[in-house]
């Protein structure tokens, strides 16, 4: 059994800055945990002080059962892949993968015999003998995993693996480490800043701001269901639109929420008792641009018509991104790459409300 | 009149191109003309030296002709210095003390480069200054109260005595090449091995030292110029024959009184160079590469 938790873990360096704030996390065994997060929320302060290469300020750190707070990396049962390969360019790619079994004295054969399965897996058997210098980027990665396999470890560490990537060459790498995950069902936790690779490759994901952990969950319950504004503004793909409203009676007896003067958006129904505590409060409006899409005339409950002057039209091939300002605030919508739009005229979108999620301007708190 | 336009346009651009050519015409030829100048400079006392290990003492005491060339070549001074057993017991002496001093610096340099750029321990910036703040005293300061340490040792007039002094000429700059080159190796590199299970040890054996083997070369390399052509220490500390090294041998025992042995002498310079000369041949490029790459991350 593997799992690994942080209690209370908080890491202060000398001048009394934290970079992580005090964060408490319950990893399960063989579980695909994704650490995402802006630059400096203290993601890879955290993934480091598991692996032991920092010091912990104070807290616990537990890995199958006991705290390892005073166990050297060595003793941790722990393999990393770093963002830059970190791999030996003096030896071959065998020996780069052979290393750490070398200095913990395995025999000859079980060393060849870990190498070469674990080259099959990740297809690297024809290079082998290669320095690292002779190798791609994507090779390099895939050498760098090999010899986190070989130590068939308890946990594995991911550091922003794919950043140093390109663009096309870190979507295939991904699966490759999805395809090594269900392979190789061990323990991980990895980090990275693009929360796509969060969303696809994580059983569960940690999203992390200035030393804090935000929300917890499966990717779907934190796109579905964000706990913050501002996890709702980091996962998904054009950003959430945040509007600023006001919570009114609306023209049907049931509650709107006013956006400017001509756009007022009735609340479906099932939500009037959760926001009603709000009427006549300054709160802020969420609408990803997937739910702000092309109208329709076939209008299902909670759907309602609503139309903006468009900025800029971004065509994308599989849709079209349209952009508008209102009252000055920035909207992206998704439209059908069929749908005409031109700049300064106005496009009637439908915006299906049951997607809506309003927040809490002071606390940033989605309610 | 859009044809006299560009017309004219190319006309200046074709200006602009002359001048610029023209001006790099004159910087290569004004840095051709000052490297002939150091070219001739450096390899006039060598060429001198080789012409006059060639001639006979009664071609050179004669004094006519031009003494830039010779007119009845001899190769008799290389050959009473190679059988002179004087010279072969410098040479030892020379070849002992220059692999020993290599040795130790060269441990004591990347061990403490190793520690210093490594293990951020409290005080290790200071002391990597320090260290090299040491190279900047000069060893004809030096030499005076060393004689005191030497005598208490009881090592004068012997030549352990050098194996004991030329690391400290070398160690400073050693450890300040290695430091750099060190450095410039990332540490994303030291992290995977300790994950790996490599001690501080291990990892600059196994890791360190391949990786940073160009900065090791001319490391190498300058500590056995060092050790080789040191002149001051032997001078001020060995008196008898069989304890001398060739720099201060030559000079004691080739000037006789106030004889001096041109023809021998130049020859056993000569002889002498042999060994830096080879390996400047074989191990330049290393050095360079080496002085190089340490510095631009030092």
């Amino acid at each position: 059994m593997a799992e690994v938790s942080c209690r209370k873990v908080i890491k202060e360096y000398d001048a009394g800055v934290q970079a992580v704030k005090g964060i408490d996390l319950d990893i399960a065994d063989h579980e695909f945990v994704v650490l995402v997060g802006p630059s400096g929320c203290g993601k890879s302060t955290t993934l480091r002080m598991i692996a032991g290469l920092e010091e912990v300020t104070s807290g616990e750190i537990w890995i199958d059962g006991d705290v390892v707070n005073d166990v050297p990396p060595r003793d941790r049962d722990i393999a990393m892949v770093f963002q830059n390969y970190a791999l030996y360019p003096h030896m071959s790619v065998f020996d780069n993968m052979a290393f750490g079994l070398k200095l913990r004295k395995f025999p000859k054969q079980e060393i060849s015999r870990r190498v070469d399965e674990a080259a099959r897996i990740l297809d690297i058997t024809p290079l082998l003998d290669r320095k690292p210098r002779a190798l791609s980027g994507g090779q390099r990665q895939r050498v760098a995993m090999g010899r986190a396999i070989v130590r068939n470890p308890k946990v594995f560490l991911f550091d922003e693996p794919l950043s140093n990537l390109d663009a096309k060459l870190r979507v295939q790498m991904r699966t490759e480490i999805k395809k090594v995950h269900q392979t190789v069902r061990t323990t991980t936790v990895y980090v990275t800043h693009d929360q796509i690779e969060a969303m696809t490759l994580a059983d569960r994901v940690v999203v992390m701001n200035g030393g804090n952990i935000e929300q917890v969950g499966a990717p779907q319950e934190l796109y579905h269901r964000p706990a913050t504004r501002f996890v709702a503004g980091f996962i998904g793909s054009p950003a959430m639109n945040f509007l600023p409203c006001r919570v009114q009676d609306g023209a049907n007896g049931g509650l709107a929420v006013r956006v400017t003067d001509s756009i007022m958006l009735p609340i479906p129904p099932n939500r009037a008792d959760r926001y009603g505590k709000f009427k006549d409060r300054s709160m802020v409006l969420g609408l990803r641009p997937e739910h702000l899409f092309e109208y329709h005339d076939q209008a299902k409950p909670g759907w309602t018509r609503v139309e903006l002057p468009v900025d800029v039209v971004e065509p994308m091939g599989m849709e079209t991104m349209v952009h508008f300002f209102v009252d000055g605030v920035p909207v992206c919508a998704r439209v059908d790459p069929a749908t005409h739009a031109e700049p300064n005229e106005m496009l009637p979108l439908t915006a299906d409300l049951n997607q809506m999620h309003l927040m809490e301007p002071e606390t940033g708190r989605v309610v | 009149m859009s044809a006299t336009v560009s017309e004219r346009r190319i006309a200046v651009a074709a200006q602009r191109k002359h001048s610029l050519h023209r001006s790099r015409m004159w910087a290569l030829w004004g840095s051709y003309i000052a490297l002939s100048v150091f070219v001739v400079m450096f390899l006039v006392p060598p060429f001198y030296t080789l012409m006059t290990s060639l001639k006979s003492s009664a071609e050179i005491s004669a004094q006519t002709g031009s003494p830039w060339l010779v007119h009845h070549p001899t190769l008799e001074n290389f050959w009473y210095l190679i059988t002179y057993p004087n010279f072969q017991r410098y040479y030892l002496n020379s070849v002992i003390v220059t692999i020993l001093t290599v040795a130790v610096s060269m441990v004591i340099s990347v061990l403490a480069a190793f520690s210093l750029s490594r293990m951020g321990f409290w005080g290790s910036q200071t002391l990597s200054t320090g260290v090299f703040l040491t190279y900047l005293v000069p060893p004809s300061l030096l030499f005076i109260p060393l004689f005191q340490i030497i005598g208490q040792l009881g090592l004068i007039n012997n030549f352990w005595c050098l194996v004991l002094l030329y690391p400290t000429l070398a160690v400073p700059f050693c450890t300040w090449i290695m430091i750099g080159y060190f450095s410039s190796i990332p540490k994303e590199l030291d992290e995977a091995a300790l994950i790996d299970g490599a001690g501080y040890l291990q990892m600059l054996w196994k890791i360190f030292i391949p990786v940073a083997m160009p900065g090791i070369i001319a490391a190498t390399i300058f500590a056995f110029t060092v050790s080789w052509g040191a002149f001051l220490y032997p001078l001020a500390y060995l008196y008898t024959s069989n304890q001398m090294v060739l720099t201060v041998g030559i000079i004691s025992d080739l000037i006789r009184g106030d004889v001096f042995q041109w023809g021998k002498i130049m020859a056993a310079c000569l002889l002498a160079s042999l060994p830096p000369i080879v390996i400047y041949a074989f191990l330049m490029d290393y050095y360079v590469a080496g002085l190089t790459a340490g510095a631009t991350k030092g």
